[in-house]
């Protein structure tokens, strides 16, 4: 009895880590100010719009395949998804999935606590999700620190990032430069840039898009980051033909 | 009896590499010299072969003189051609004369084909310890300074200056000995040491020839000339760069080709290659370095290869979806698991389990962490109709057990198509590098006539750009996969 119930209090920390200490979010993250900022010194972008958590129970990272990663980020989680420019503090109605706990669950398997590999049963819910601006003060973007600091799911999870890069001319031959953890995807003004799939880790410059076009005037980043258990980040910047990060650009 | 003929073929296949094609039968060739897109080689006896490619080559280099084992080097816009006018020989005589001559062009059809008067540099007499042929030059890089090293068997090999502007000895210059005992010398400069490049073995005795190339080298360009060892090529000392290997036999008359900054190459005969029915034949293969010792390298033979980018050291593969192994092991499998049991191997996941999950059209191309699967064991085949380059026929990279190739696009990009058609952005010159890496290179590009490589754009994507020996992006490891 007494390990059903720590198998349950076990799970339950798991899923949202409330039950532990969290480093407050003001470690890793400042509210947007109004003026435009630029990239740090490396190229990287250190500001983004963040929808909260959406839950999308995983055990593990190795199911992020292509054909699933397009599968699932082409769900519609909530309104206007891939075209929304949000401002801080709007709200959304997402449709997400939720892990169903049995009662009386088995211990986790295995004297480390696995839990196996097969999927979680899952119900669907509606909730009400946040969108967030902040300036990271780190060069990634720690999503985990993001859901852990607002008290929100950290496992099993789907980030929604969006940024907006105004610039005063075409910048030709660029291209994006991804590392996330675990999966994502990224369009920039609606046109699909990169999909890093698999139980991928965060490594700066990870995954390049094929050459584009930052066009003059703004363009918008967005970027569906899913992880199952784990740290949760990413790190993105722009670099030129030669491998230098690109110049000239502002993020509103 | 069909699945020994399937296993021979593929013993066969596997072996196959690939030496220099058409008609390339020489003997003591001269260093490999470009002149106007073509490249040029001159041997014992006069004439000498040209080739469109670097590849494939034929008769018809012209160059008077005679004699043995000619050199040559190309100085601003003119040709300067080396020859001993004279046998020499373990059982002739030994009195010999060296001569330079220039030409503006060495193609023999052009109106300004013409050699000028041939001047005498250097010489030996009947009774002395030398043989004044197999003459090698070097444009000193450090100090704009010709010299010349020459000899045979017979005593000494020496070293005598020469101008460069005119070919013809410097005034006062003296000989000086600077090896023993081996011939057809060659000397070469690189990264603050010269090197001296001399045959050793037995020469002209078809398959049973012992040739081999070895070098010693000193930090000024008359010598000493140490081995590994610390031993003088005066001594005897050498440390081998090249003998027998594949299917080829006594290698000699060294020459070396710097392509550009890290790709290098080396050219020799071979006494024989027994694919070409033991004759004498013109031999390109890369050219290393390691610790600043030349090392020879090999022409790439087909095979299955797993591609490591040099920058991550992750593999090359067709972008598909990851399918589990459904065999255990590992962590997952500790719990219930008896190990009193004996264990078994498994087996690697097989095309056959996989290939209904890929894509029909064409599919993007990554860089990912190496898991035996087969999207990422690429048969590199050579296509020797496509034509070649300095060391190879150009390659086709297919997926192994497919006819799905590796393409460059237009968008100078790299992707892989379901059938290999032979066109140019599906076939690849890959040259190995100086310090052991790969360059792979489309032998064109739709709709651009750059020269790009394939290289890591970031850690998990290929692309194609600009080659840089001193990125690490510019490089990969190839590495045969044995099933």
């Amino acid at each position: 009895m007494k390990k059903t119930l720590f198998s349950v209090a076990v799970a339950f920390c798991l899923s949202t880590l409330s039950a532990f200490a969290q480093p407050p979010l003001e470690n890793y993250f400042a509210p947007a100010t109004k003026e435009a900022a630029t990239p740090d010194g490396e190229g990287f972008i250190r500001r983004w719009t963040l929808l909260e958590p959406i839950s999308k129970p995983n055990r593990g990272n190795t199911v992020f395949t292509d054909s699933y990663l397009r599968e699932n980020f082409a769900r519609e989680y909530f309104k206007n998804q891939f075209t929304i420019v949000p401002k801080d503090g709007q709200k959304v109605k997402a449709n997400v999935q939720v892990e169903v706990r049995e009662q009386n669950a088995a211990a986790p398997g295995g004297p480390m606590g696995f839990r196996g590999m097969a999927a979680p049963k899952l119900k669907d819910e509606v909730q009400t999700l946040v969108w967030h601006k902040y300036d990271s003060k780190l060069y990634n973007t720690k999503l985990f620190r993001f859901a852990s600091g607002l008290g929100k799911q950290v496992y099993g999870v789907i980030f929604w990032a969006v940024t907006v890069i105004e610039c005063d001319e075409d910048i030709n031959n660029v291209r994006l430069a991804v590392g996330s953890n675990s999966a994502s995807m990224w369009w920039l003004n609606g046109e699909e840039a990169l999909l890093l799939s698999g139980d991928r880790r965060m490594v700066a410059d990870d995954c390049m898009s094929n050459r584009l076009t930052l066009k003059k005037g703004k363009n918008v980043l967005r970027g569906v980051i899913i992880n199952g258990p784990g740290m949760s980040d990413f790190c993105a910047r722009f670099l030129d033909e030669e491998g230098q990060p690109v110049k000239g650009i502002r993020i509103l | 009896m069909k699945k020994i003929l399937l296993a021979s073929l593929c013993v066969m296949n596997c072996a196959l590499s690939f030496g220099q094609t058409g008609a390339p039968y020489i003997h003591d060739p001269s260093t490999i010299v470009e002149c106007d897109g073509k490249y040029y080689t001159f041997g014992t006896g006069g004439g000498g072969l040209i080739s469109d490619d670097g590849w494939s080559w034929h008769s018809g280099a012209e160059r008077p003189g005679g004699g043995a084992a000619p050199d040559a080097i190309k100085i601003g816009d003119r040709y300067l051609i080396i020859y001993g006018a004279t046998g020499g020989g373990l059982g002739g005589g030994h009195a010999g004369k060296i001569y330079t001559m220039w030409n503006k062009t060495l193609d023999p059809k052009s109106p300004d084909f013409k050699f000028s008067t041939p001047i005498e540099v250097t010489g030996s007499e009947v009774d002395e310890d030398c043989d004044a042929i197999d003459p090698g030059v070097l444009l000193d890089p450090t100090t704009g300074r010709m010299w010349l090293s020459y000899g045979t068997y017979f005593g000494f090999i020496r070293i005598v200056e020469l101008d460069p502007k005119t070919g013809a000895r410097v005034e006062g210059n003296e000989a000086k000995n600077i090896a023993i005992d081996c011939e057809a010398t060659d000397l070469i400069y690189h990264n603050g040491w010269y090197y001296l490049l001399g045959t050793h073995g037995t020469c002209c005795d078809g398959v049973n020839s012992t040739y081999n190339i070895v070098v010693g080298r000193s930090r000024n360009v008359t010598g000493p000339y140490l081995d590994n060892m610390g031993r003088d090529m005066l001594k005897g000392g050498g440390k081998m760069l090249v003998g027998a290997w594949g299917r080829r036999t006594g290698a000699g008359h060294f020459g070396r080709i710097v392509v550009e900054e890290g790709v290098e190459k080396f050219s020799c005969h071979y006494e024989a290659d027994y694919d070409m029915g033991g004759r004498s034949v013109l031999a390109v293969q890369p050219l290393m370095w390691k610790n600043d010792w030349p090392v020879a390298g090999e022409n790439l033979k087909n095979g299955t290869y797993a591609i490591f980018s040099e920058r991550r050291g992750y593999s090359l593969e067709m972008s598909v979806d990851f399918v589990r192994q459904q065999a255990g092991g590992g962590m997952m499998g500790m719990f219930g698991r008896n190990n009193a049991e004996p264990a078994k191997p498994l087996s690697f996941q097989n095309l056959d389990e996989v290939k209904s999950t890929w894509p029909e059209g064409k599919s993007r191309v990554r860089i990912g962490d190496y898991m035996f699967r087969p999207h990422q064991k690429w048969q590199i085949i050579a296509v020797p109709e496509a034509g070649g380059y300095l060391d190879n026929p150009y390659f086709k990279i297919v997926i192994e057990g497919t006819n799905r190739a590796l393409a460059a696009n237009s968008d100078c990009e790299v992707e892989t198509v379901p059938e290999f058609t032979g066109a140019d952005e599906q076939l690849w010159r890959i040259d190995q590098l100086t310090d052991g890496t790969y360059r792979i290179m489309p032998k064109a590009i739709p709709g651009t006539d750059k020269k790009l490589a394939l290289i890591s754009a970031g850690d998990s994507t290929p692309s194609l750009g600009k080659f840089d020996f001193n990125s690490d992006n510019s490089k990969w490891n190839l590495k045969l996969v044995n099933d």
